[in-house]
């Protein structure tokens, strides 16, 4: 018998035959209680993103985009160079003096910019899928983060937020990454440090189109 | 890990007389428990979200073989491997192979309390195979050469001072004093371990049954580093991790950081599935998954079932008397507080840790604060109760509490035996009414003074009154 054998005749044994439901259970997939947002789902999400210490922009255009990094870069001391993804690459980065590659980010950029697939208002968190298109890196490597949101992206809840990973793919990518806010340690005396093994910094550009 | 709760009593004495300990204890008791009780007000009903979630919990564990195969069937149709392991041993043994097989010279590792039980670390050195933890408390701890005394904020017990004395004389580089200046050198150090490592390890806070995916909390980030760069990913965790569907892991991801450290959510939550695809920029192409049993499927079926809800947040320690007097070491082993007390002696027996279910007061904290609602003070009491039966009692504590229990059959001689008692104590009291001394509890005198009763028993009083 296998190791996998044993430890399964000994559950087994331990609670005895039920007539498992499962099947009828994943189809169903019910949810828990959730809390109420007060506000209307931008005003949460943005108050929410704040309290985690995310910086937060709105912008009417995507065109209005690259001149805001480019302000929030030089008003920081940040380089203006950076990696992008794929699906943000045609943006006019040029324009605005930024130097900015699309493809997925290394251990030497400085600036990692991406897309979001949608943010949760409870908590003020940014969801991500991982492909090709969409590198995890650029999120995760670089010291400064800056992701483009559409509002209409924002939903109440992470339930919700699956409800459309369900919709718009079959199934979860390799990676599914909830970010929120800058990477933080509070390991030394408890006290909360920002800039821990990823970004220092995470900038969310809203764009209200 | 080698258990030494044996030594519980010795262990306490010297931890109540470690001055910075107490400082670093109190610490964890302002941060942690304030703030778990500032932001659990967000979730408007907090009750029925417990209530929920312990629903969660013992859904699965009603049918855990079958969730375990869904959850295994599921992760092999993503290209993941499972793997088996019924001991700590086969858990290195595993790991070892996997590390052959593809080659790995350099490990980075998340977090894993799992294989704090297995000592893990050692058998992979011990196979020519570097690792580096990078998560800070345990690269803290592994520089040290200690062992993690919180599940959750593993090097508590360690102030700025000592950690800058340690990175002072481990980086060679000139010491720092400042926490965020610490923090960056710790980063600056550690990256070019993810960046060089070949296989990355992290534990799984949970497994996820519908989509065969493994899920991740942390704050620092190392968790996704350790499970984006190297080309080989393990996860090891627990056989009673596995939830059923994304909904039910939504549910306890709202009490999970809330009950750990005040937070509404972690920085990150990583939900892993499969390996990378050929176009992608990257991920691991390699993901092996290792279910562990090691003692767990013991508990099944039994009256500490309930103890398998666990979700490894900390509140019970956090809020436990005990643990705030003395920290996680002198549990001796991974777990430490009410948690710790119930998993050690079932895991590792009752006669190795006789002392653990007594390391409560019952105030029952634990059992509040739990947000599986475990009745942690209840499992406490029925590990009392076996250690009677099974025999491992002093044979002081046997002989006074049989004593008791026959003088309380006959309520003539339990009232005159009180009776004389108390005036024995009320005479000894002297004019300060107080007792310096009790033979039989000097250790509990040693510390304090007990007020004398004052010359009647409450019976006594009672039917004074009653007459008056
Ligand atoms: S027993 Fe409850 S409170 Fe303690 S760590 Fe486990 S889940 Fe948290």
């Amino acid at each position: 018998m296998s190791a996998r054998e044993r430890i399964l005749a000994r559950i087994g044994t331990a609670i005895g035959n039920h007539d498992a439901e499962i099947d009828a259970y994943l189809v169903e997939h019910p949810r828990g209680p959730a809390p109420a947002l007060r506000d209307n789902l931008i005003t949460h999400f943005r108050e929410r993103a704040l309290q985690l210490s995310s910086d937060v922009i709105e912008v009417a255009h995507p065109g209005e985009i690259p001149a805001q990094v480019a302000h929030y870069l030089a008003e920081r001391g940040l380089p203006p160079r950076g990696a992008c993804w794929p699906v943000v690459g045609s943006l006019p980065w040029g324009e605005a003096n930024l130097e900015i590659a699309v493809r997925g980010a290394n251990s030497q950029d400085m600036v990692g910019i991406t897309g979001t697939f949608c943010a949760i208002a409870e908590t003020g968190t940014l969801m991500m899928l991982s492909g090709p298109e969409t590198p995890p890196s650029n999120s995760l490597l670089p010291e400064t983060h800056i992701a483009i949101l559409n509002t209409r992206r924002i939903v109440a809840s992470m339930e919700d937020a699956w409800d459309l990973l369900r919709k718009e793919h079959k199934a979860p990518p390799r990676a599914v990454n909830f970010i929120s806010g800058p990477s933080r340690t509070a390991d030394i005396e408890q006290t909360v440090t920002l800039g821990a093994h990823g970004p220092y910094r995470v900038l969310i550009i809203l764009v209200n189109a | 890990m080698q258990v030494s709760s044996i030594h519980f009593k010795r262990s306490v004495t010297e931890k109540l007389n470690d001055e910075k300990l107490q400082n670093a204890l109190s610490r964890l008791q302002t941060r942690f428990v304030e703030g778990r009780a500032a932001v659990i007000g967000e979730i408007a009903d907090f009750e029925e979200t417990r209530t929920a979630a312990a629903a969660i919990r013992d859904r699965v564990l009603k049918n855990l073989d079958q969730w375990l195969l869904h959850f295994e069937q599921q992760a092999i149709a993503r290209g993941a491997l499972v793997h088996w392991a019924e001991s700590g041993a086969d858990v290195n043994r595993i790991v070892t192979e996997i590390a052959t097989l593809h080659n790995v010279r350099r490990v980075a590792k998340s977090k894993s309390m799992v294989t704090e039980e297995c000592g893990l670390n050692e058998a992979l050195e011990h196979a020519g195979v570097e690792v580096v933890e990078t998560d800070l408390g345990e690269y803290i701890l592994q520089l040290a050469h200690e062992a993690p005394s919180h599940i959750v904020a593993p090097v508590v017990h360690k102030n700025k001072e000592d950690i800058a004395d340690l990175f002072a004389e481990k980086h060679q580089l000139p010491r720092k004093t400042g926490i965020p200046e610490l923090c960056r050198e710790a980063r600056e150090i550690l990256r070019p371990a993810f960046l060089a490592a070949d296989m990355g390890i992290s534990g799984a806070n949970f497994l996820i049954a519908e989509t065969g995916s493994a899920l991740i909390v942390t704050n620092e980030g190392n968790g996704r580093l350790v499970t984006t760069l190297p080309r080989v990913h393990v996860a090891i965790t627990g056989i009673e991790k596995v939830v059923p569907t994304l909904e039910d892991v939504t549910t306890l991801l709202r009490l999970l950081p809330r009950s750990a450290t005040g937070q509404s959510i972690t920085n990150y939550v990583s939900m892993l599935t499969g390996t990378k695809d050929a176009a992608d920029h990257d991920g691991p192409e390699h993901f092996h998954i290792i279910l562990v049993d090691n003692g767990r499927s013991s508990l099944l079926g039994g009256d500490m079932q309930s103890m398998l809800r666990c979700i490894r947040c900390g509140a019970c320690m956090n809020h436990c008397p005990v643990y705030q007097n003395i920290g996680g070491h002198a549990y001796g082993w991974v777990y430490p507080g009410p948690m710790g007390s119930i998993l050690t002696p079932t895991f590792v027996g009752l006669e190795n840790a006789p002392d653990l279910p007594n390391a409560s007061t019952l105030c029952g904290a634990c059992g509040v604060v739990c947000p599986v609602k475990i009745p942690l003070p209840d499992l406490l009491r029925q590990l009392r109760e076996k250690q009677m039966s099974l025999g491992l009692k002093s044979w002081q504590e046997k002989l006074a509490l049989k004593l008791w229990g026959w003088m309380a059959r006959r309520p003539a001689v339990y009232a005159m035996v009180i009776k004389i008692t108390v005036r024995i104590l009320h005479f000894a009291g002297g004019k300060e009414r107080m007792l310096h001394h009790l033979p039989g509890a000097s250790g509990w005198t040693a510390g304090r003074d007990m007020p004398a009763p004052q010359g009647k028993t409450f019976r006594e009083l009672y039917r004074q009154r009653k007459l008056s």
